[in-house]
């Protein structure tokens, strides 16, 4: 065991040296795998923060919304349906919620109007989000005004301003009283924009979904548990659209490192020759490349990741912010929260280590395979 | 569906790796049909350099079969939530009937593949390749394994729809359908725990003895593969009943996630590992007899039979581990429960 132990590391050494006799050569390969992890490993650990704030943000989130719908289109609900589903064995409150979107001609953006359960807000005041006091560089005090659904103003005192930390969900927010959402809309009492259902029993929820769909058939029903899966899906397949984009650039670096590996210089074939005549094997030369690039991966892998970790975590994924976040007016500011996945380690370390590897192989073995008569004439 | 990282990574380790075993078929024939060692012909020579290229390409390929099938099942138990009624792996194998297909291929692409590196371990040891033919038929067989790995495998993911409800462990091995996993469940635990024990203490015995006479290594590899599959059963019947601390839990899949720890982990990669390492030794023993061999040959077999007593081993520690730490009884009037009830520590 200890001769094993013994002869690895005399490889190592042996390797080592080699490497840094090599430095251009090693260095230039290093930064281009690195390169590689990094930005792949940007990609994914991006799409994973963000994905697990979704999941955060969802938690809080009603187990189950009803909506009703004409004609195929979502449509504002009847209160006599509350104690319809009131009635269901399971269910634990019912509540109607009051939502909707304002444009605002003079910060060309929409705000998510909401009427707060609690808590409650006084009629004529309004809380708002940090992007919307960005957009209207608006202070406690102000006032803000809006035409209504009948052309009249409605003028809204600014009460205060929701902080930056849950600015993921809060930014375009423009709380106000039930009152003025009605008056704003010309929305009538007895309507809502849709309904919220808390369910006791998590295991009852799909039970429950399906007697509110038997009672109430003009209804839609959308359970937390299906926005989670399609915005898991969703992060999914942004992911997997811009790795399978990158994957030219997985193709470029294998054959580039398939033309590194196999372009030996005069030199290190008459090292390899060398080697051979003082009595190397076949097998022991392809051992050596083996490390060679089992030490380039490995550091190229770790330097990528942690440099890929700074860009998302620290500088804020500036490269792909645009194709992974999407894009809009009222864009929430906010910092991700470090997260590293072990399977998403585990796949990256495939896109990048496999195809290296693999590329290398042949190469290796054509250089192993030299005879030292051929090398040392 | 398709789209998912770990599913396109899977996708191109496995496609990559059987390509390139399946690229080498030509070569494999022409080794079975030409290869003489006591020719000098330029053939012969093109020859014995490939074989060391097959050889370092197996190696990677083999490498990237076992990370892929760890990867497989860890993918699998993430992407439970994407799945109506899906709570761990097992749902998300079940989403449709390539799930467990593609799983017992994987691993019998894990099995075949170290056989083959023993195989070829074996043959460099002696110095006129003495079993360049057999190693060579055997990739033969190999090839078409992993190409229904990778095959099988694909249709798997091809085929994930999300709106598709899964059931899921709870319904699998919970005792009431009737299918083999269900079997196992029902086992009583005292009795799945009692044959693996014996099954661990007859690897042992023939262990021991080819330590000592060098002989009985084809015996030691049976008892491994028997061991393997007791221990497997153990796993379902006792053993993750023990790590959920649930009498009717019986999954071999949720002791993988998070939230015990990994757990499963510990057990299964060395009960793999011994399983694969007793397949060697069942491989080595009939190169004993060959007359370049006689000296590597029995080293490599005794080495092997040590390495996978000692994987076995840790398996049965980690595995006493599990049962000593739990909050749970199956047995009250066990000789087992006795002895672990007198260690001190051990939770009642």
């Amino acid at each position: 065991m200890n001769s094993w132990i013994g002869k690895q590391r005399n490889l190592l050494d042996f390797t080592l040296s080699s490497l840094s006799r090599r430095r251009g050569k090693t260095l230039g390969m290093l930064a281009v795998y690195t390169s590689i992890v990094f930005v792949l490993a940007s990609v994914m650990l991006f799409s994973h923060a963000i994905r697990r704030e979704a999941a955060i943000v969802l938690v809080k989130s009603p187990e189950v919304l009803v909506q009703r719908m004409v004609a195929g289109r979502h449509d504002l609900i009847p209160a006599r349906y509350l104690d319809a589903i009131r009635g269901i064995r399971g269910v634990q409150s019912v509540e109607g919620r009051l939502w909707g979107y304002l444009f605002d001609p003079s910060a060309a953006a929409n705000y998510t109007l909401m009427v707060p359960a609690s808590p409650r807000i006084e009629p004529g005041k309004v809380i708002i989000g940090d992007a919307v006091a960005r957009a209207r560089s608006a202070e406690p005090g102000d006032l803000m005004s809006f035409r209504a659904h009948d052309g009249t103003l409605v003028q809204f005192k600014v009460d205060g301003a929701i902080g930056r930390e849950s600015a993921l969900v809060s930014a375009d927010l423009f709380l106000v009283s039930e009152t003025d959402f009605r008056r704003l809309f010309g929305i009538p009492e007895g309507l809502f924009t849709d309904l919220a259902v808390s369910v006791r029993n998590p295991r009852e929820v799909g039970k429950i979904a399906e007697k509110i769909d038997a009672a109430l058939p003009d209804t839609r029903i959308v359970l937390r548990d299906e926005i989670l899966r399609t915005y898991e899906s969703v992060f999914d397949w942004r992911e997997g659209m811009l790795l399978v984009l990158l994957a030219g650039a997985i193709l470029a670096f294998a054959i580039f490192s398939w033309e590194k590996a196999s372009g030996l210089s005069a030199e290190e074939k008459r090292e390899i020759g060398i080697l051979k005549a003082v009595g190397w094997e076949t097998g022991d030369v392809i051992r050596l490349k083996m490390l060679e690039g089992l030490v380039v991966s490995l550091s190229a892998f770790l330097l990528g990741y942690l440099l890929a970790y700074a860009h998302v975590f620290h500088l804020g994924a500036g490269l792909f912010e645009p194709a992974l976040k999407g894009w809009a007016v009222m864009y929430p500011k906010y910092r991700l929260t470090p997260f590293v996945d072990e399977l998403q380690v585990a796949t990256l370390f495939f896109f990048t280590v496999f195809p290296y590897t693999v590329a290398t192989v042949v190469p290796i073995w054509r250089a192993a395979i030299i005879d030292p008569d051929q090398v040392m004439r | 569906m398709i789209f998912q990282p770990a599913i396109i990574a899977l996708l191109l380790a496995s496609l990559t790796g059987a390509l390139l075993v399946a690229g080498q078929l030509p070569f494999s024939v022409s080794v079975l049909r030409h290869w003489n060692t006591a020719s000098g012909s330029e053939r012969q020579l093109e020859m014995e350099k490939r074989t060391y290229l097959v050889s370092t390409l197996l190696a990677v390929v083999l490498a990237a079969e076992l990370a892929s099938l760890v990867l497989f099942v860890f993918n699998a138990d993430r992407m439970s939530t994407l799945f109506v009624g899906a709570m761990c792996a097992v749902g998300t194998l079940n989403v449709n009937e390539f799930g467990f297909p593609s799983l017992y291929l994987k691993m019998a692409a894990f099995f075949a593949a170290s056989g083959w590196l023993a195989l070829n371990h074996l043959d460099s040891r002696g110095h006129d390749y003495p079993l360049v033919r057999v190693k060579y038929g055997a990739l033969l067989v190999l090839c078409p394994l992993l190409l229904a790995a990778a095959g099988v495998q694909l249709a798997y993911f091809l085929g994930l729809r999300a709106d598709v409800i899964a059931s899921c462990c709870s319904t699998l091995f919970s005792g009431n359908t009737q299918v083999t996993s269900d079997r196992l469940a029902t086992l009583d635990p005292a009795v799945a725990l009692g044959v693996m024990g014996g099954a661990m203490a007859v690897v042992f015995a023939l262990g021991r003895r080819v330590q000592a006479t060098g002989r009985g290594g084809v015996a030691f590899a049976a008892a491994a593969l028997l061991a393997f599959v007791a221990a497997l059963e153990a796993v379902v019947a006792a053993l993750s009943v023990y790590v959920y601390e649930m009498p009717h839990h019986h999954c071999p899949f949720c002791i993988l996630k998070g939230e015990y720890g990994h757990v499963g982990y510990a057990l299964y990669l060395p009960l793999f590992i011994a399983a694969a390492l007793g397949l060697a030794a069942g491989i080595c023993q009939p190169a004993c007899r060959i007359a370049s061999l006689t000296e590597a040959a029995p080293r490599i077999l005794r080495r092997c039979v040590t390495a996978s007593m000692a994987s076995y081993a840790l398996f049965g520690l980690v595995a006493a581990w599990l049962v000593w730490r739990s909050h749970l009884i199956l047995m009250e009037e066990s000789p087992i429960n006795a002895i672990l009830l007198n260690l001190s520590g051990g939770q009642p």
